[in-house]
This record gives structure tokens, sequence and C-alpha cells, in this order.
């Protein structure tokens, strides 16, 4: 089990968080521009790297907020 | 045992012959017509129907680790076919035909053992989704039951249909012609025939980039060197993300742990397959008597092939709910395998935006009882340079036309 720094209420169990995958992923600006591959792009498709991965987590077992993390998707490292 | 040093034979000297090798160990050749990138279930097989459907021998399979050492040697090897749409129910169905001859077609023992699978329904939700299943497999000709919990119980009479527990088994679905393969043997026998009919197994050989010039694929750079090949065809499961990426090429894959375990070894207590989406653990026995049992995927990217302890224990406690009798019994080892899960739960089988490439991913949790069946769509797919028909709906362009084949929750396991 990885203890997860959240920047509230500092290192806990895994189990209390929810896994929010890649951050960044901005809403479109404007969605009625958007052709179908950019759609498809927003919608399905996400970065799936090995090794270091901005990464969204909800602290849901405790404050319920949200924050990224650069997690090693190999040695589950946080790197920040 | 007893006697001066000298005269005794050296340690090993008096073990009989190594057994033959069933294929051989060749070093890699300038180029080849076809490159599978992974040498797992999936790419052994397809290499198999290529030169056996196909002709196309001039074939080699590149793993980066020792044959079959992946998602192949670390699934909980259960076989079937009910799966509630009909492009699922295509493709894994006329897997189940194949497995039902594969030891004959391959003339290798793979222990195939159909002793029926039981879908569990924990609620009045999984009931009506259960007997809509069983309705939609039967139009599809998958053999498929709705058994009432009594039944269930003489199906498999260890599993606990009392009322009062937090999830008490209202019925499930039951596959007669489901079951159980040994899945090293499957890769065996499948290694054995491709090498046999001239395929190049080529093992502890990396795949780092996929060679390209004006928009074709022509080759690929490994540890071993620069492999040039008429057509490549991607075979590497949950690191299809990162081979892909070397060529630019974005898949619409995210890759997760995903752990099983065994428990020592038992008498013969468990005569069926036995899976609960709802509480999620699924559970069989092994022909030598490891009762084995897997669970859901951990929600994070990971690459480690290892998972977080914590699954593991909501795994055990659901397996003891449903099967009192398992609690004495120890874990004897737990492992993690590395899954590639698509938006839709359903793989990814065709063509890729690069020429001569192929794609053959996005498995997930239920690639091992797809292995005969994906090898022959593969394969013709690879051979043709157009789909098989029946992976034809499992295109990579079906997230951007929309056309899904949204199997979570539908294929009566979560993914």
């Amino acid at each position: 089990m990885m203890l997860i720094p959240c920047p509230w209420c500092g290192p806990r169990d895994e189990s209390e968080f929810h896994y929010g995958g890649q951050a960044g992923v901005a809403y479109p600006a404007d969605p009625a521009a958007l052709s179908d591959e950019e759609w498809a792009k927003y919608l399905f498709f996400r970065d799936n790297p090995k090794g270091p991965f901005r990464e969204r987590w909800s602290h849901s077992a405790g404050c319920r907020r949200w924050f990224n993390l650069v997690r090693d998707t190999v040695t589950n490292e946080v790197l920040s | 045992m007893a006697g001066p040093v000298g005269t005794r034979p050296a340690p090993g000297g008096d073990l009989p012959e190594h057994p033959d090798r069933l294929w051989r160990n060749p070093a890699p050749k300038a180029s080849y017509d076809v490159i599978v990138v992974g040498g797992g279930g999936h790419g052994l097989a397809t290499a198999y129907y290529l030169a056996k459907n196909h002709g196309i021998t001039n074939v080699a399979v590149l793993e980066r680790g020792w044959l079959a050492g992946g998602n192949m040697a670390r699934n909980t090897t259960i076989i079937r076919s009910n799966y509630l749409w009909d492009e699922s129910a295509g493709i894994y169905e006329h897997s189940l035909k194949l497995w039902e001859s594969l030891e004959q077609e391959l003339d290798y023992p793979i222990l195939f053992s159909q002793r029926g699978v039981l879908n569990l329904a924990h609620s009045l939700q999984d009931v009506r989704d259960s007997v809509r299943r069983v309705h939609a497999n039967r139009l599809n000709g998958v053999d498929a039951e709705w058994l009432t919990p009594a039944q269930v119980k003489e199906v498999c009479p260890i599993v606990n249909i009392s009322p009062d527990v937090r999830y008490p088994v209202h019925g499930a679905t039951y596959q007669p012609r489901a079951g159980i393969a040994k899945h090293d043997y499957v890769a065996w026998g499948y290694a054995r025939a491709a090498d046999a009919l001239g395929v190049d197994l080529i093992q502890h050989c990396e795949v780092q980039g996929l060679q390209i010039s004006n928009g074709r694929v022509t080759g690929v750079h490994t540890n071993l060197g620069t492999i040039g090949a008429g057509k490549v065809a991607l075979s590497a499961a949950g690191h299809t993300s990162v081979v892909a990426a070397t060529a630019g090429i974005d898949l619409p894959l995210q890759s997760h742990p995903l752990q099983a375990l065994v428990s020592e070894l038992l008498e013969p207590v468990h005569p069926t397959v036995v899976m609960s989406n709802a509480v999620h653990v699924y559970v069989s026995q092994a022909h030598k008597g490891e009762l084995v049992m897997g669970a859901g995927i951990d929600t994070w990217n990971g690459y480690g092939q290892r998972g977080a302890f914590h699954i593991i224990e909501r795994q055990m406690s659901a397996a003891l709910e449903l099967f009192p009798v398992f609690a004495r019994a120890h874990v004897l080892r737990t492992w993690g395998g590395i899954v590639d899960v698509t938006p839709d739960a359903s793989p990814i089988v065709g063509l890729a935006p690069v020429e001569n490439l192929y794609l053959n991913c996005g498995w997930g949790t239920g690639g091992f009882k797809a292995t005969p069946g994906v090898g022959w769509c593969y394969a013709h797919t690879v051979a043709h340079g157009e789909p098989h028909p029946l992976n034809a709906p499992f295109s990579l362009e079906r997230f951007v036309s929309g056309a899904l084949v949204d199997e979570h929750g539908a294929a009566a396991v979560a993914h």
C-alpha cells in the first residue's frame, strides 16, 4: 500500500484516496468547434507513461480535496 | 552415497538427460516478413496461425523477457464466452470453439477442463442484468442458463447461499462449456507448434523503437540491433503504450496492476469456476489443488507488476463470505500483472495509424480466454492487411466514430 502525501493532511494510507488519472486535462475552450477526432482525444486518450506521471488524487476518506502528484508508475515513488 | 570424494559423480551427474527442447533458440535474422512484438499467449498464437492458416513462416516473435512470462503466466486461466454484446460473443465464442479442439490442434496437453462458470447475482439489478445476458448469449449460440440459488448450490456445493450475508446469492448465470486450462502449457504448445513451422522465437529481445519511413513501418530497433520487417504486429499487452509511443502513436490505453493469488494445495473441493462482479472475486481450483483467485485492478496506473495489499484483503474477505469453507486455507503466493484497459473495456485489434503496423491490445483483465481466437483473427488481419470480420468491430477508429463495444459491467465481471 502506498503512503500518499495529502498536501492538507500529510501522509495517509492509499486506501483513503480516490484516483483521478492524468492531471491537467482541461475542458475544451470551445467545445462546439471540436472535430470528432479532437473529441475522441479529449474523452478517451490519456497519457500512459512508464515512469514519472502527473496525476490527480482525491483524499476522499479524509479532507475530500483534490490535488496533483508526480508518481513513478514503476516504483510508485512520489516525486513531487 | 558414501565413498571417496574422487569416485562420486559430479553434482547432478546422476540425473537423467535433459528433456528435448520444445523450441529452438535462434539468433534474429536481418529481417522477417512479419515481426510479432510480444511473446505471450497472443503473440505466440498469432505467429502459429500466421504460419498454419496463411503460409507466412518467415516470422519472428520478439519477447523482452522470457517466453510467456508476462500476463500469460499471471492470469487466473478462466475461459468463457458469456459476454453480452454480439461483437464480444462473436470473438470469444470463436475462441472457445478453438479451445475445444486445441489439444489435438497443437498435439500438446493443455489440461483444458470444461467445468463451467457461475457468475453470481447479488442484487435485483444483478438478476435482471444476468437474465438479460443469458438470453443474449442464447441468441448468439453461446450456452447459458439462469440458475436459482438452490441450483447454484447443486453445481457448487461450497457456495454460501444463506440469505443473512451482506451480498446474498440471488442466483447465477451458468455457462457449462466454460472452464480453465493450464496457461503455461498453452503457451508452450503454441510455441512448440509455431517453432516447428519455422517461426523464430527470440527471447530477451526488447523492442525499443519502431523504424518508420514515409509513414510505413519497416522494422524494429531492439537491444539486439535493428531487425527489418515487412509488417509489425504489436501484441505487448500492458506495455503497448510504451512501444507505440516510440512511433508517436497515442492509444486510448491505461496500464494497471491486476493481482491474483493462490492458496496452498487442497483436496478437490471446488468443482467449477465462480465469479462475482459485485464482491469482486473469482475463484477456481487448479488441477494440482490450489485455489486460484483474482481481484479487480488497482485503480492507479502502474507498470510495477505488483499492487496494493488492501486489494488482496478485500478480495479475501469477499471470497470468505462466499466460501466459508476457505476460512482455514492459507495464501501461498500473490502476484500482479500489468493489464492495458480501454475506455469501453473491449480490446483494440486491427490496423494502426502507420502502414504495415497492426494493433492487438486493450484486452484488460480478459485476454487469456481469447488467446486462440485472437491469434486466429489477428493473424488474418496481418496476413490480409484488413481486419477479420470478428475483430472488425474492435478497431481503433471506434473511439472517434463512437461505435464503442461497451462491456463495462456487461461482461459478467468488472474490468
